[in-house]
């Protein structure tokens, strides 16, 4: 049975990561149909036409992404993959990439094709080693069938695609960060602008994409940007891979028409079948740990960039993730501010400052040592990161902070009265302090 | 309680590439423009040459590279998956992030310390194992999971560990 719509649709195809078992899916037609009959910017016009958004979680309009490189500079351009995939909650990517490499080396050629570059980088995060050996096997053979090279396709077109592995730093998932680490620096962030598509790679135009927006362009090429539009809402078109976790009957990803209901998601039969073990919903963090968490009243809202934003959240980049009725918030946020503590790259002070003050807080908070007047403070201190650091790590740090206070708050205030949590932990022994 | 790493600390004071790894290491350097990108690759290859990164590997990289030391060494320690002192034969790398969390991975990560007698960074004395506790690992929807070397171990709890250990030799 097929597990999705478009990305999914035969991801389980016994042989899939082999090239004569994705040819014979119609793999690799995208780019016969491209190179040598549409133009560089009739693609670009495409991807606008489909409504195309990030993946990665900004949700930017992946055609005008494409727009701002500059058609007239000398320089050579860069197509850039990130394939970091380190937002927590996050896991679509390592799926996608694992049973069907070679749609996203057909989509590197075919974006590379369009803003006119002639080379480009996969960017896995370091935990991804053995992803990467099999993305390397599916471009060596690409390589091999003349897909790759001086002369794709005989088209005259010469692209070359290249892996690099980072090492562990979920700053490199920043683009501007994943180009400094791509380079040989440490994984910091850059000042936009310049943006990438101006002075990216090696100060040269580049694009970096998510590898679920990659993958969705040789999709897009073949059968043009209206077809995409079948699924979704006005503004949110196409599919969406939702990797789902958390006491659910069955977490995984699931590709979905944008604008499905999040409760259909969790609750259906189709989907993760509903709660495990008599637990009720509680909150969801929709699209990964950086955006702020809905309460179980929201979860009619549409899984698409626009009913997200109507209830106070993004969609990001798709990492559900789903707390249950006998998780105290104090310590589920504790966990996510240590994550972010661990990995403030370090270069500005309210991101770095402010992650270790919101942990000390919410330390204290959970270990019933909070002071009268700590739960203002700690989401005083997330309002002074939130906007005033370098690059989204600190909105990131924020936001998870902002979103529990305002929709449960009264856990925290309970921890500063009581020195205990509001809820009644049957899950005490699952989730302990360990920090 | 406090173990002593097995591998030699005496780490070499100069190192060269070995002969097997040669080609790789050039293979890594001809994918990019500039030569200073190579540096991430190659400090992959010298962790999985000697086990971790002695000093003399960060310099045989920047040797390499033609870099100054510091820059390397600087690169080094901005990651979290370079050893920068040996570590046990399997690499146990449990995530805590919330979603593991959610579903028992501090209750795992108190089994492995109760088991193993180590905690966080440490290494059992026989150097079979080092215990660590790591940010998401990308695998949320089969937490808890753990890596051990670059292998990923998915939906676990006391049992599955247990097993998994016993391979482990």
């Amino acid at each position: 049975m097929s597990r999705g719509l478009l990305l999914f649709k035969d991801i389980d195809t016994p042989g899939l990561t082999g090239i004569e078992t994705y040819r014979k899916l119609g793999g690799y037609e995208s780019l016969a149909g491209t190179l040598g009959h549409k133009t560089p910017d009739e693609c670009i016009e495409i991807v606008k036409s489909s409504g195309l958004r990030g993946r990665g979680g900004a949700g930017f309009p992946t055609g005008l992404k494409w727009s701002f490189v500059p058609k007239n500079s000398p320089k050579p351009k860069y197509i850039v993959c990130n394939a970091d995939e380190s937002e927590p909650g996050t896991f679509k990517d390592r799926e996608l990439m694992v049973l069907n490499p070679h749609l996203l080396v057909e989509g590197m050629i075919l974006s590379g094709y369009a803003i006119g570059a002639n080379a480009g980088y996969i960017y896995f995060r370091g935990e991804f080693a053995y992803v990467q050996a099999i993305v390397d096997k599916a471009i060596a053979e690409a390589r091999a069938a003349g897909l790759l090279g001086d002369n794709v396709f005989g088209s005259g077109f010469p692209f070359e695609l290249y892996t690099h592995l980072g090492a562990g730093a979920y700053i490199c998932g920043e683009e501007t960060a994943l180009l400094s680490s791509l380079e040989g620096y440490r994984g910091q962030p850059r000042l936009k602008p310049p943006f990438p598509a101006v002075e990216g790679l090696y100060a040269c135009p580049t694009v970096v994409n998510n590898v679920e927006t990659i993958m969705n362009v040789p999709h897009i090429l073949k059968n043009g940007g209206q077809w995409y539009k079948q699924w979704g809402t006005e503004k949110s078109c196409g599919t969406k891979v939702l990797s789902v976790s958390g006491p659910v009957k069955r977490p995984g990803n699931y590709e979905i028409p944008l604008g499905l209901p999040l409760r259909t998601l969790i609750e259906s039969p189709e989907y993760c079948g509903g709660m495990r073990d008599g637990l009720k919903v509680k909150g969801v963090i929709p699209g990964g740990s950086s955006v702020p968490v809905i309460p179980a009243s929201q979860i009619d809202a549409g899984l698409d960039y626009e009913s997200m934003n109507a209830v106070g959240t993004f969609l990001g980049s798709g990492g559900v993730i789903v707390i249950d009725d006998q998780t105290c918030m104090v310590d589920a946020l504790w966990n996510l501010i240590r994550f972010y503590r661990h990995e403030s790259c370090g270069k500005c002070t309210p991101c770095r400052e402010g992650t270790y003050w919101m942990g000390e807080i919410l330390e204290r908070l959970e270990k019933g040592e909070g002071r009268e007047g700590d739960v203002d403070l700690l989401l005083d201190v997330a309002n002074n990161i939130f906007g005033k650091s370098f690059c989204a790590l600190g909105d990131a740090a924020a936001m998870p902070v902002q979103g529990m206070l305002k929709h449960f708050r009264e856990e925290f205030e309970y921890h500063v009265k009581h020195k205990r949590c509001m809820v009644n932990r049957r899950r005490q022994a699952v989730m302990e302090v360990t920090a | 309680m406090s173990h002593a790493p097995v591998m030699p600390v005496e780490a070499p004071a100069v190192l060269e590439w070995p002969e097997a790894v040669k080609a790789e290491v050039a293979e890594a350097i001809s994918h990019y423009p500039v030569k200073r990108s190579a540096v991430l690759p190659l400090l992959w290859i010298a962790q999985r040459t000697w086990g971790w990164l002695p000093p003399a590997a960060m310099q045989l990289v920047a040797r390499t590279l033609e870099l100054n030391e510091p820059e390397v060494f600087g690169v080094a320690t901005f990651y979290t998956m370079f050893n920068l002192q040996p570590v046990g034969r399997h690499h146990l790398q449990v995530c805590m992030t919330l979603s593991c969390s959610l579903m028992g991975a501090d209750r795992l990560f108190k089994h492995l310390e109760h088991k193993l007698g180590i905690g966080h960074g440490e290494t059992t004395a026989d150097g079979r194992f080092t215990l660590r506790r790591v940010e998401c690992l990308a695998a949320c929807g089969g937490g808890p999971c753990m890596q051990v070397g670059l292998d990923y171990y998915e939906d676990l709890d006391e049992t599955k560990v247990d097993a998994i250990l016993e391979k482990l030799k």
